[in-house]
């Protein structure tokens, strides 16, 4: 017994070495200027990690870190200068400090039922009175005579605050309104109930749920890029000053051929317009 | 010389050990209260907690729908969970042969260590469409009453069994030896005996269900209305605070914390009531 302790031991201190080693180490290229770190909208996330992954394989010393948080957690951090790039996935409110918004994508937000749902199309006034409770059934926009089943974000989402701004304007979203945390969790949500509608970014559509048309305009990316379809919010990088050195030769990369390539194979369109 | 050394000081080493759990206790509460506190000042104490509206985006913070969504799931999980979970004690403790018991007493065990994200997983994919069939949407107060029944019933199974348990031997036989059936003894005998640790077992299973936010996130549509049927959407107070929090500054996030002073009242005063009760159970038996 005692001869294996003393055998631990010895194991014991190499890994505490070990340990302090990597925290020193970490701690040092934490103050050298070669690490980035981003932080915000959820929705941006995914496609902020693969464009960090791709700049990594080009520059292998830098050290890229992206974080979720939300879209006000992106907003409050980069003004605080707690990350160097804040994302957001929404425009920016005339009460949040005033950034630098870099256009890395744009994301459609399509309007889903259940795929067996007859409706194929609503307007957005139509969207709007479904939405803040003034039509509770289907037929009155011409489905069946069945309840209609309201799914939205909570409040604060990035996605439910562009689409209240692109369809509520004025209008609240009723009290019943079933909130879930995500957009995964609605696309479960409405494919499995019939009478159901929700909203959730383009990159969550697949065959389990129906987009609808807005406006009689088909919820894809082209009709998105081109502006006919109505409900198509920016993803934003944020910095507080104009970007240099580092941040900026990241946010070049991501805005360039090569980042915007990987952009439109996440499902997102395209950023079109240069920062401003 | 040594022993008493030990001796001497192990006294002060469990007494840190208890300051331990007494400073974590107080910090997290001195810490809920401060970080709320500007929401309780700003919106007035009486409009949080009776206001019925909950727009954070409009700086409304009324959290009366939550804390009615709380103590109806709650009460709905505890409606359903009393009568089986004592029913169940009940037959470990008097019914069921040796081996029956053997093999249910571990079942129910296992039932405490299911997280609660696959009880919350089971009840959206399950509950809910049977609750749909019925009528709404689904996602409600009495798919979050079912999911957390099957959440308290090993408390109360087991502190049920045990105090049915310690229930001296001579009530039995004395009933027994009157003429009583054994079902006579179970109803008028063993329960009313046991019922201060059945009644402890059931306030553990409340303090459980109110602080659950996981599942309730996943079952109950987190819609922010006072409910008027089992079948309405609603939210729980711990649901609120999880689906929220993560998107919360400023005023919103200061009354997400009051939402947990709220929380944390309600648990302490459930646990004080328990307290309660089993010191009296202390003194009878």
């Amino acid at each position: 017994m005692r001869l294996r302790t003393e055998q631990k031991l010895p194991a014991l201190a190499l890994v505490i070495t070990l340990l302090l080693t990597a925290l020193t180490l970490t701690g040092c290229s934490g103050g050298a200027s070669n690490t980035i770190t981003e932080a915000g909208s959820t929705t941006v996330q995914p496609v902020a990690e693969k464009l960090a992954e791709a700049y990594k394989a080009k520059n292998p010393d830098v050290a890229i870190t992206i974080q979720g948080g939300g879209s006000s957690v992106g907003i409050k951090s980069c003004n605080d200068g707690t990350v160097d790039i804040g994302a957001a996935s929404r425009e920016l409110k005339s009460t949040e400090p005033n950034l630098i918004k870099h256009l890395i994508a744009r994301d459609g937000i399509a309007i889903v039922t259940h795929p067996s749902n007859p409706v194929t199309g609503l307007t957005k006034e139509q969207v709007r009175g479904i939405f803040s409770g003034n039509i509770t059934k289907w037929s009155q926009v011409g489905g069946q005579n069945k309840e209609i089943h309201v799914i939205a974000r909570e409040e604060g989402s990035g996605t439910r605050t562009a689409f209240e701004e692109m369809i509520m304007g004025d209008a609240l979203v009723k009290a019943s309104t079933i909130l879930l945390p995500s957009s995964g969790a609605i696309r479960t949500a409405v494919s499995s109930d019939p009478q159901a509608i929700g909203f959730i970014s383009f990159g969550y559509i697949d065959t389990s749920v129906k987009a609808l048309t807005i406006n009689s305009v088909a919820a894809t990316a082209h009709n998105a890029s081109d502006g006919t379809y109505p409900l198509v919010r920016p993803l934003y990088f944020l910095t507080k000053t104009q970007p240099t050195g580092l941040v900026k030769e990241f946010i070049d990369f991501c805005l360039g051929t090569e980042g915007q390539s990987i952009v439109a194979e996440e499902g997102y369109i395209p950023g079109d317009q240069p920062s401003h | 010389m040594s022993r008493h050394f030990i001796d001497r000081n192990a006294k002060y080493l469990v007494l840190l050990c208890a300051s331990a759990s007494f400073i974590i206790l107080a910090a997290i509460a001195l810490f809920t209260l401060r970080e709320g506190l500007p929401a309780l000042q700003e919106v007035g104490w009486l409009k949080l907690i009776f206001g019925t509206e909950w727009r954070p985006s409009l700086d409304k913070f009324g959290i009366l729908p939550m804390i009615v969504g709380s103590l109806a799931v709650t009460l709905g999980a505890m409606i359903l969970a009393i009568p089986l979970g004592v029913g169940c004690a009940v037959l470990l403790a008097e019914v069921a042969p040796h081996r029956v018991r053997q093999f249910l007493r571990p079942a129910v065990e296992i039932l405490v260590g299911i997280p609660s994200v696959v009880y919350g997983l089971v009840g959206m994919l399950l509950i809910v469409p049977l609750i749909r069939e019925i009528g709404g949407t689904g996602y409600s107060i009495a798919a979050g009453a079912l999911v957390l029944m099957a959440m308290v019933l090993p408390t109360i199974i087991s502190i049920s069994e045990d105090s049915i348990r310690a229930v001296p031997r001579r009530y039995k036989e004395g009933s027994l030896a009157l003429g009583a059936t054994h079902w006579q003894t179970i109803w008028h005998v063993l329960i009313p005996a046991a019922r201060s640790g059945i009644l402890a077992g059931v306030i553990l299973g409340i303090g459980r269900a109110i602080g659950e936010a996981m599942a309730m996130i996943m079952v109950m549509g987190n819609a922010i209305q006072i409910p008027t049927s089992p079948l309405d959407p609603a939210r729980s107070l711990a649901g609120g605070i999880a689906v929220e929090i993560t998107y919360a500054g400023g005023l919103h996030q200061n009354a997400l914390f009051a939402v947990g002073v709220v929380l944390f009242f309600l648990i302490m005063v459930i646990n004080s009531f328990a307290m309660v009760v089993m010191r009296r159970r202390g003194e009878r038996t």
